[in-house]
């Protein structure tokens, strides 16, 4: 009996053979190679990668926002049409009817001196007829439909008077404004809080149902893939490297790359500890000849024994710290408002929390780049809170800092070795022998080239830069170091190796860790014990199992529930 | 226990040599290229054509400028030719003379030095107020910052070319009071700029890692926080000598200059009377100031591009 | 933007200039200190008598021999009765004296800075729009050669272009002398005298202006924003007018605020060129006559003006930019 197989729907969206080339300072740069991709009609594809992929240029090119230097070959067909050939005019014509376009950065897509009434309005009135009385009940609906309270008066609010999340509310509704069948969304979430980013992805999946509308998601983050997504395109230096239907990805992916991200990124859902496993690092070999690549992962081994955290006297004990910052109106905000716990030492102490929740303050304030209101701060028995700046120096080689942005903390007009002779000289290292070899010492020790000491700093990459962040601070040899977001900046690759090299180093200088982070599941991977921090204050304690397990404040379980990829969506 | 080497390192890779003439592979976005490394900037800067032909033209001026004394001795105030003498009438006086029979390119040739030397000195003098007051005001913030900036406006409310004239009128028209005038009406546009600079400066990790080593405050100021403020700082440099050289010559052209010597204000300002019959002896002294002006001018956007590389691409 | 956040906005501005007045009147006062001999010695130069006795009579008679705060108290007690003193010189009020030139130098100015303000951000956006072509590198030549050309030397070429030569436009005054003219016919006559040296003085400003502008849309073009619009389907023009420029234009109001001041100063060396009766020549005729009570007079005023115009800017950018915000 022949079996009658209906042939698939044609797709709504059918890439082929993209290939979009940037003139660079140096030469051309092939930012998308011969991409081959198709979206169909209610279904949200997920395209995958970290920065540099060429995922962004490809979402930009669909509606040719590309700057004027750009090259595209290729076609783009959109229901037969081919986007990469029409008439200016057939394009204007398109882009917020058919295709619409949600970015990345809610505080500066939308334009300062208009309302955000008149903004919506705009888009109604391009593409439809309609009156202006007309056009405004619209957008009072597609505000109501985005979910923002009290539409008509906030019709004429102006941008700077909403929240991020609202403004990106703003823009799906400008975006829906005139129903398009697809919708593209480049990284719709990524400038936004965790608890926020929740509602927008729900918000963003809810309405691609009602409207039977497909979602183009753009993102490196794989949890957010493994919740929304129904199929997924892995993208690696301008090519696409896997696609394939989410839960078959996650479950058996076929490439080495695909492999390394899963297995590198926390967001998985999978329950994974330092002291039981390290990350996987990819490595990438590409034929001088050929231009083919080659991956491969490595996975360093976890040493069996490992020195657990010392009981008896903690090694840092805060107790009720408070800091206070002036407000514009002549009072005060408590940015860390009675904030009491230890570090042991050989322990990794966990501080999670969502931004404005006072744990940059924290961390400046124990450094003593901020002065605190209160409380105290015994540093191996010393209470270091009140002393004065000649009685701290020798207290400031104890407790050390790692910042966040790998591009701003190191100083771009000094080398690598000037950075971190100054810190040597400062405490008082004199002899320059010794200091050579300090500092070629602690950079083999973080894994960067023998000849980065001459280099500046804007000639590495960012994870490079955070090794010499590193070493900045282990040079000193401190007890305490205190890692204030050290990998948020960085892609999940590069994070992972980061994470395993700072396991190292704690394992074989003997250190103490603060790490602090917005992101619940690196912090459970990384450390023992978890607070969790609210509003200047720390609503939870307790070890990286029971945080995850048995939260008992609110605001951890809405903290976890937030996390993306915490439930996986099943295959529809 | 392994080292990990970074992969997503600034290797790019050699240049192709496939068959298939494909091109080279983009380096990733995270290996920034050294753009603001000195090298890299000298070398943007020697390939902007107006800003060397720039360079070349004050050193022309400079090289007039200091040679006066030997290609024209003597007081260029003397009279030694026919009076009003044409651009070309006569070969002894390539730019002719005035009505005193001055020769005009001697003139030209002297007032190079009194230019170049009120500019440079007045320009020196607002760089050191301005970078004090700025970086004080910038990185202190609080009480310090708000006296100073009130201090700064003050002296940017009052119009700098009345208040230079004020200067000059109380004390005697001489090139120190000049160069003082000048310097002191023109301080506060480098404050505002170091002060912005270092307030933002200051917020920038790496200025916090220095504080929390617990470098001294002069330490911070003049070894982390100056070698970053100073790429606009240079830019406008070039800027506030042309300017001087312009408040310079306006005075010198009002009659409030230096009696003593020749500027190329104080031609034009002398030729004046017979701006009808002989017109060339304001315009050949107005076009001097023109082209160094000019050149120091495109000498500050060469500068400006050479050290700002996110906007060279345009 | 409603009457009620322009009344904050004043009132901010109003509080936050009264230091600088302070400032400024206590600055001039010290000056007038440091003014080598006094008015004493001014009168008794004109009137060709200085004896001893008649010095210090004088000296009494004006209150110079008192200590140093009563002369300011004296100094600041003038100036709340709108009294700037008396010129030696001239015999009159300085308020009259200035008075009687100010419009016509107000007149000078907002020409110079009108036509400025129209050229420039014209020629900046026609860069802006054309940027890297041979059109935009032209006009930025041009822009840098007016920015280098001082205000007297453009003048007087102009004059000898436009009056020597072509004889269309008188070499100078505010009006012509001695002819009896009446309405229409006067307007003309002053507007005619006008156009030089506004041109004069206009040139620098056309030339800050056009490369703000210029900076400024390029600068906003590569905005977010911009982009959103573009993805709404706009067409260029729209984009352009109803999106880039108008946020382009807020540095521009700021700058023109700035250079008030510079305005103000330039006045002096282009109503000499042209004899135009205003407050700068007054300022370098009371220089060359050493009244300098005149000169301070004129010093303060100009300065109290300069706050002035910064107030109706931060009027004027409040109105632009909603994101202003009012304490």
């Amino acid at each position: 009996m022949a079996l009658e197989l209906t042939p698939p729907p044609a797709p709504l969206l059918d890439i082929r053979g993209l290939d979009i080339q940037f003139r660079g300072a140096r030469g051309p740069i092939q930012a998308v190679r011969g991409l081959d991709l198709q979206i169909h009609r209610g279904e949200t594809l997920a395209l995958v990668g970290e920065s540099g992929c060429g995922k962004s240029t490809t979402a930009l090119s669909i509606l040719r926002l590309l700057a004027p230097g750009a090259a595209l070959r290729g076609n783009i067909l959109f229901d037969g049409r081919d986007i990469l050939a029409m008439a200016p005019a057939e394009l204007r014509a398109l882009r917020g009817r058919d295709i619409s376009m949600v970015f990345q950065e809610p505080m500066t897509s939308l334009n300062p001196v208009h309302s955000i009434g008149a903004q919506i309005i705009e888009t109604l009135r391009r593409h439809e007829s309609l009156s202006a009385a007309a056009a405004r009940q619209r957008a009072v609906e597609l505000l109501d439909l985005v979910r923002i309270p009290e539409p008509q008066r906030r019709l004429d609010d102006f941008p700077h008077h909403l929240s991020g999340g609202q403004r990106q509310r703003v823009m799906i509704a400008m975006a829906m404004a005139c129903r398009p069948r697809l919708l593209v969304a480049d990284e719709p979430t990524t400038a936004l809080d965790v608890t926020v980013q929740a509602q927008i992805l729900e918000l963003l999946d809810g309405l691609r149902r009602e409207f039977d509308m497909a979602l183009l998601l753009i993102t490196h983050d794989l949890g957010l893939v493994a919740q929304w997504a129904d199929r997924v395109a892995v993208m690696y230096g301008g090519e696409k490297v896997e696609e394939a239907a989410t839960a078959q990805l996650f479950a058996e992916p076929a490439h080495a790359y695909t492999r390394g991200l899963l297995g590198a990124s926390l967001h998985g859902g999978r329950e994974l500890h330092y002291t039981a496993e390290r990350l996987p690092e990819i490595r990438v070999r590409t034929d001088a000849d050929t231009q083919l690549r080659d991956f491969t992962l490595h996975r360093p081994v976890a040493p069996r024994q490992r020195r657990a955290p010392a009981a008896g006297t903690p090694l840092l004990s805060v107790q009720e710290l408070r800091t206070d910052y002036p407000t514009r109106s002549g009072g005060v905000v408590h940015a860390v408002d009675g904030v009491s716990f230890d570090i042991a030492p050989g322990e990794t102490l966990g501080l999670v929390g969502e931004s404005g929740c006072g744990k940059s303050t924290l961390s400046r304030t124990l450094l003593r780049l901020l002065d605190p209101a209160g409380g105290r701060i015994v540093l191996d028995g010393t209470d270091i809170a009140p002393l004065g700046a000649r009685a701290l120096k020798p207290w400031r080689r104890r407790i050390q800092m790692v910042f966040q942005d790998p591009y701003a903390s190191l100083n771009p007009r000094r080398s690598v070795f000037d950075i971190l002779d100054s810190v040597l000289r400062v405490h008082g290292v004199d002899q320059r022998e010794e200091r050579r070899q300090r500092i070629a010492g602690i950079l083999e020790r973080v894994g960067l080239p023998a000849d980065a000491a001459a280099r500046y700093p804007n000639e590495f990459s960012g994870g490079q830069r955070q090794r010499i962040g590193i070493a900045r601070a282990l040079i000193v040899r401190p007890s305490l170091v205190v890692l204030d977001e050290p990998v948020s900046a960085l892609d999940v690759s590069v994070q992972a190796q980061i994470l395993n090299l700072l396991v190292e180093l704690k394992e074989d200088f003997g250190l103490s860790y603060l790490f602090i982070s917005h992101d619940l599941s690196v912090v459970r991977y990384f450390a023992d014990r978890v607070l969790v921090m609210h509003q200047g204050r720390i609503v939870e304690t307790g070890s990286h199992q029971d945080i995850w397990q048995r939260p008992q404040h609110a605001y951890t379980r809405s903290l976890i529930a937030s996390v993306p990829g915490a439930q996986h969506r099943l295959a529809a | 226990m392994s080292t990990s080497f970074p992969v997503t390192g600034p290797r790019p890779a050699p240049a192709l040599r496939a068959l298939l003439g494909r091109l080279a592979r983009r380096t990733p976005r995270a290996a920034a290229p050294a753009a603001t490394s000195r090298s890299a900037a000298l070398q943007a800067f020697l390939h902007n054509t107006a800003a060397v032909g720039a360079v070349l033209l004050l050193l022309l001026v400079l090289a007039m400028a200091l040679l006066a004394p030997w290609l024209f001795p003597g007081d260029p105030l003397d009279m030694v030719a026919t009076p009003l003498l044409w651009p070309g009438q006569d070969p002894a006086f390539p730019l002719g003379s005035d009505s005193m029979g001055r020769n005009v390119l001697a003139g030209i040739a002297h007032g190079a030095r009194m230019s170049l030397s009120v500019g440079v000195v007045a320009a020196v003098l607002s760089l050191l107020i301005g970078i004090v007051v700025g970086a004080t005001a910038g990185y202190f913030g609080g009480l310090v910052d708000d006296v100073l900036v009130r201090i700064t406006e003050l002296f940017q409310t009052m119009p700098s070319f009345l208040f230079v004239i004020v200067v000059v009128a109380i004390g005697q028209p001489s090139m120190a009071v000049i160069v003082l005038a000048i310097g002191l009406a023109s301080w506060p546009v480098i404050a505002r700029l170091v002060r912005a600079e270092f307030r933002t400066l200051r917020e920038m990790e790496f200025v916090l890692a220095a504080r929390s080593q617990g470098l001294s405050h002069l330490r911070i100021m003049l070894q982390e926080m100056l070698p970053n403020a100073l790429p606009p700082v240079i830019v406008t440099t070039s800027v506030l000598v042309a300017s001087a050289i312009l408040i310079e010559s306006a005075l010198s052209f009002l009659g409030m200059g230096d009696p003593n010597t020749v500027s190329w204000g104080s031609m034009i300002g002398e030729g004046r009377e017979l701006l009808r019959t002989s017109w060339y002896l304001c315009a050949l002294p107005g076009a001097a100031i023109v082209l160094t002006v000019l050149a120091l001018n495109l000498v500050g956007e060469g500068l400006n591009d050479a050290l700002n590389p996110r906007l060279r691409n345009r | 933007m409603n009457l009620l956040k322009a009344g904050r906005v004043l009132r901010r501005t109003l509080w936050q200039a009264v230091p600088t007045v302070i400032g400024v009147v206590i600055l001039n006062f010290c000056l007038l200190q440091l003014v080598p001999g006094d008015a004493a010695d001014v009168i008794a130069a004109e009137s060709g008598s200085a004896t001893a006795e008649s010095m210090a009579q004088l000296r009494s008679h004006f209150g110079l021999d008192l200590p140093v705060l009563e002369q300011l108290g004296a100094y600041l007690n003038n100036l709340a009765h709108f009294s700037l003193g008396t010129s030696p010189r001239y015999n009159l009020p300085v308020t009259e004296l200035i008075g009687s030139r100010l419009p016509n130098t107000l007149l000078l100015m907002l020409a110079a800075l009108g036509t400025a303000l129209a050229v420039g951000v014209l020629l900046g956006s026609i860069m802006a729009s054309r940027v890297g072509r041979w059109s935009d590198r032209l006009l930025s030549v041009l822009a840098l050669l007016l920015y280098s050309t001082p205000s007297f030397w453009l003048g007087l070429m102009a004059v000898v272009l436009f009056s020597v030569h072509l004889g269309w436009l008188p070499t100078g005054g505010s009006a012509s002398i001695g002819a009896d003219l009446a309405g229409w016919d006067s307007v003309v006559d002053r507007l005619r005298h006008l156009v030089l040296p506004a041109l004069a003085m206009s040139g620098f400003y056309i030339a800050i202006f056009a490369r703000l502008t210029r900076a400024s849309m390029l600068e906003v073009s590569r905005q977010d924003f911009v982009r959103t619009a573009q993805a709404k389907g706009l067409h260029p023009l729209r984009v352009t007018f109803g999106h880039v420029l108008r946020n382009a234009l807020i540095p521009v109001t700021t700058v023109a605020g700035m250079h008030f001041g510079t305005l103000l100063g330039g006045a002096v060396v282009v109503e000499t060129v042209f004899s135009w009766p205003g407050l700068g020549r007054l300022a370098f005729e009371s220089v060359m006559a050493r009244d300098y009570t005149v000169l301070l007079g004129i010093l303060l005023l100009s300065s109290l003006l300069v706050i002035l115009a910064n107030m109706l800017v931060d009027l004027l950018q409040a109105w632009l930019d909603p994101r202003i915000q009012l304490r």
